[in-house]
């Protein structure tokens, strides 16, 4: 991996040398993102902090309004900063994204970040046709003529699985099917080679067959570029199968960070085993009843004291002293270890989990979860907490 | 809700079996869109063939769903049932009644009791009208509650799907979406329908206020006895509430039957297909993800469909005689149909067309002289006898 990053910026001669400094290729550290407005001070993203890794992927998981694409359109810098009061630090290939002037910012975007929205027919300019705005999309960043870039706007719109690359490229949007567009803008977000590709929501409004088609073309992108992907997403589904890392936010905290398989097997936060449980999937008993997490995501305006999931918690008798509803859990290694990280008061989650909410989402799973942690050799971990 | 139930007309009035087993039966529907050419004298330059006779039966107090890509004609399957399209040929039978031909007028009282969820909570309500107007109109078009019971009627509803009663005086804006789809559950419920055609009703919500909705739907069934036509694209969500499921691929069912056969014995490449494509959580938890059957290609378009078998373009099984003779949907189980010339289970298809005696052609598609297709029927429900797939021989329950 390194070797290929090492590649990469030699690629590059534009490169500053502090970007061969130690550190992962994004780091998110206590990053805070405030919006003013006149029902009063709206706290998308509070105290967020996330490394990425050249080649690896993070998902981040949660509901509508917990801030997660707040926080990646934050990595971009793509907030109005007139409108936005933020503050933290992020760091892309050891560049200080916050704070840093538009006319950086404007270098960065494309070509060192780049983005893949959620619909590709409004994030597409119906006007113009695809060739046209891949171009511009080379254009910005690389001295070239227009046809070099027209020639590189039909190679990408084959690299991504266009057929007919060369007729296609004149055509516009709305000429493409809905999985086609996905993957014109695919094409757009890597026309520049970015070493980090944040993707929104990019197969929700896509059929499965489509969204297995984009997913794959997504891994297999990153394999051959060796970019970093951050994943929002609220289906678990995805984040299962893309996803080295999972960030499960809340009300614009992070609740649960760690190793994807980690935080599926082993989910120490309330709202992460609603998540699972909410979720029906192809293999699950159809008789069990699904199990959502009642009420309402809180708002921003005003997030609930203590602990933001209080209100939607079922757990919060068995925290003592109702520390749940007056105290702000501290982010605190879950009791697997590891990298696994979790914002919750409860003192044996892992106990919780595996007798009251696995029987209930999966009772067939339970058992072969169970075996499985044998296998990895945590059997005394499991009898210790019976 | 004791006042719901005893709001309907009598619900055993219907006198024949079939009609008490089967809530709709619907037979060969078709509806085709015309495409008119651009200018002045728009002439009809060639037809979208949206749903293109398709046979299905929703059985009473149960629940059939529809699944497929968008664009496979199965949110018009919705509307033909609940006659907001006329279909183009086809019949439907609700009770045992035709519905299919009726007129603006005749078709008022079979609008009481076939009623709609839409997929938009958002878009599905009138954002200048209050809650209570919302769900109360129904009432009032169809005069089923005097004037001055409609309020304690919608407030009834309003406790029914889970929203404070007193709510009623607000306006959609004030509520969020999965509130918004609860009250459109409930302006489905306002007249007591015996058929609900669920459009996507959970596909613009969050993870975890959809099981709330699909929660109420099920509980909504198991109190009111309402059959559902449950339309979705997620297996997930379509597996979990229907027992009985028909996935359809440009404009037609290719496979049908029950939830077991369906899921875990599907014989048709593209059911095989749709499976393998959906992400799943807990095969991930356990370890890696299943083999995926890639789909190559979009869906082809309606408009000009492919000769034969419409899936054959991207089907990994096709033949010369998918592209010449279109495969019938077949009873090949108890409850299961499906429609494919190489129908067997994923890995175990056959290699050689299952039914090309039944349909007098030989293994290319050709027609064999001197031999006749037997018809393989297009009826909704199942035959008590059917083609068991690995003897080849026909079976008898």
């Amino acid at each position: 991996m390194t070797t290929t990053a090492s590649q990469d910026t030699s690629d590059r001669p534009d490169l500053s040398p502090e970007e061969r400094a130690d550190e992962p290729l994004l780091v998110v550290e206590d990053l805070t993102v405030r919006f003013p407005t006149h029902d009063g001070l709206v706290q998308a993203v509070t105290g967020l902090s996330y490394q990425l890794e050249q080649g690896s992927t993070l998902g981040i998981v949660g509901e509508s309004g917990s801030g997660k694409s707040v926080s990646s359109m934050a990595v971009l810098g793509l907030h109005d900063m007139k409108r936005t009061q933020m503050s933290g630090s992020i760091r892309l290939g050891g560049k200080e994204i916050v704070g840093m002037s538009e006319h950086r910012l404007m270098k960065i975007r494309g070509q060192e970040a780049a983005m893949i929205f959620q619909d590709p027919l409004s994030a597409l300019h119906p006007f113009f046709t695809v060739g046209k705005q891949l171009s511009e999309a080379y254009l910005v960043h690389n001295n070239v003529s227009r046809k070099a870039a027209r020639v590189r706007a039909v190679e990408m719109l084959d690299r991504v699985g266009i057929p007919q690359a060369r007729t296609r490229v004149d055509d516009y949007p709305h000429q493409f099917s809905g999985g086609m567009r996905q993957r014109v803008m695919i094409a757009m977000a890597l026309i520049n080679d970015p070493k980090l590709l944040i993707a929104d929501e990019p197969t929700t409004a896509l059929d499965v067959t489509v969204q297995a088609q984009i997913l794959d073309l997504l891994q297999e992108l990153q394999r051959d570029f060796n970019s970093a992907i951050v994943i929002i997403t609220h289906d678990l589904g995805v984040v299962a199968e893309m996803a080295d890392d999972v960030l499960v936010m809340y009300a614009g905290r992070c609740v649960e960070y760690g190793p994807g398989k980690e935080i599926l097997t082993h989910p120490e936060m309330p709202y992460t085993w609603g998540l699972l449980s909410s979720v029906p999937d192809v293999s699950a008993d159809a008789d069990a009843r699904l199990i959502p997490i009642r009420g309402n995501p809180p708002s921003l305006l005003s997030p609930p004291a203590g602990c933001a999931f209080h209100p939607r918690c079922d757990h919060t008798d068995k925290v003592p002293g109702g520390l749940c509803f007056t105290q702000l859990p501290e982010l605190t290694p879950a009791s697997t270890g590891g990298n696994h990280i979790k914002r919750c008061h409860l003192a044996n989650p892992e106990e919780i989990y595996q007798t009251e909410i696995l029987p209930e989402i999966a009772p067939d799973l339970a058992e072969v979860i169970t075996q499985g942690n044998i296998d990895e050799g945590q059997r005394e971990d499991e009898d210790e907490d019976r | 809700m004791t006042q719901t139930i005893s709001d309907r007309p009598d619900a055993g009035s219907a006198g024949v079996p079939a009609e008490r087993e089967h809530i709709l039966e619907v037979t060969n529907l078709r509806k085709y869109f015309p495409v008119k050419s651009s200018g002045l004298i728009r002439r009809t330059v060639g037809q979208v063939q949206a749903v293109d006779g398709i046979s299905f039966a929703v059985p009473r107090g149960q629940t059939l769903g529809l699944v497929g890509e968008s664009g496979c004609g199965k949110s018009t399957t919705g509307r033909l049932v609940t006659r907001l399209y006329d279909p183009t040929s086809g019949s439907m039978k609700f009770e045992g009644r035709e519905i299919s031909k009726l007129n603006r007028r005749h078709m008022m009282p079979f609008r009481q009791e076939i009623q709609m969820i839409f997929q938009d909570p958002y878009s599905s309500l009138n954002p200048r009208h209050t809650v209570g107007t919302i769900i109360g109109t129904p009432m009032k078009v169809h005069k089923s509650v005097p004037k001055d019971k409609v309020l304690p009627r919608v407030r009834e509803l309003l406790a029914l799907v889970g929203l404070n009663p007193e709510h009623y005086n607000r306006y959609p804006n004030e509520f969020s979406g999965g509130q918004r789809q609860r009250i459109g559950i409930a302006r489905a419920l306002a007249l007591a329908p015996k058929l609900l055609v669920a459009d996507e009703p959970v596909s613009a919500l969050d993870v975890s206020i959809q099981a709330q909705v699909v929660n109420l739907l099920e509980d909504l069934q198991k109190e009111m006895d309402i059959s559902f036509l449950f339309i979705a694209h997620d297996l997930a969500v379509i597996r979990h509430f229907c027992p009985e499921i028909a996935v359809m691929y440009l404009g037609k069912i290719v496979e049908i039957g029950d939830r077991e056969s369906v899921y875990h014995h599907a014989h048709h490449p593209y059911t095989q297909a749709l499976l393998s494509a959906a992400p799943d959580v807990k095969q991930a938890v356990i370890g890696g993800r299943r083999d995926r059957i890639r789909l190559e290609g979009d869906v082809p378009s309606p408009i000009n469909p492919p000769s034969g078998c419409r899936f054959r373009t991207r089907c990994p099984l096709a033949q010369d005689i998918c592209a010449k003779v279109e495969p019938p949907l077949l009873q090949v189980g108890p409850k299961h149909k499906v429609a494919c010339h190489f129908a067997g289970e994923l890995g175990h298809a056959p290699k050689h067309p299952v039914m090309s005696d039944l349909l007098g052609v030989d293994e290319q598609g050709s027609p064999v002289p001197g031999k006749q297709a037997t018809a393989v029927g297009n009826e909704p429900g199942y035959d008590s006898s059917w083609l068991d797939l690995k003897s080849g021989r026909t079976v008898t329950a």
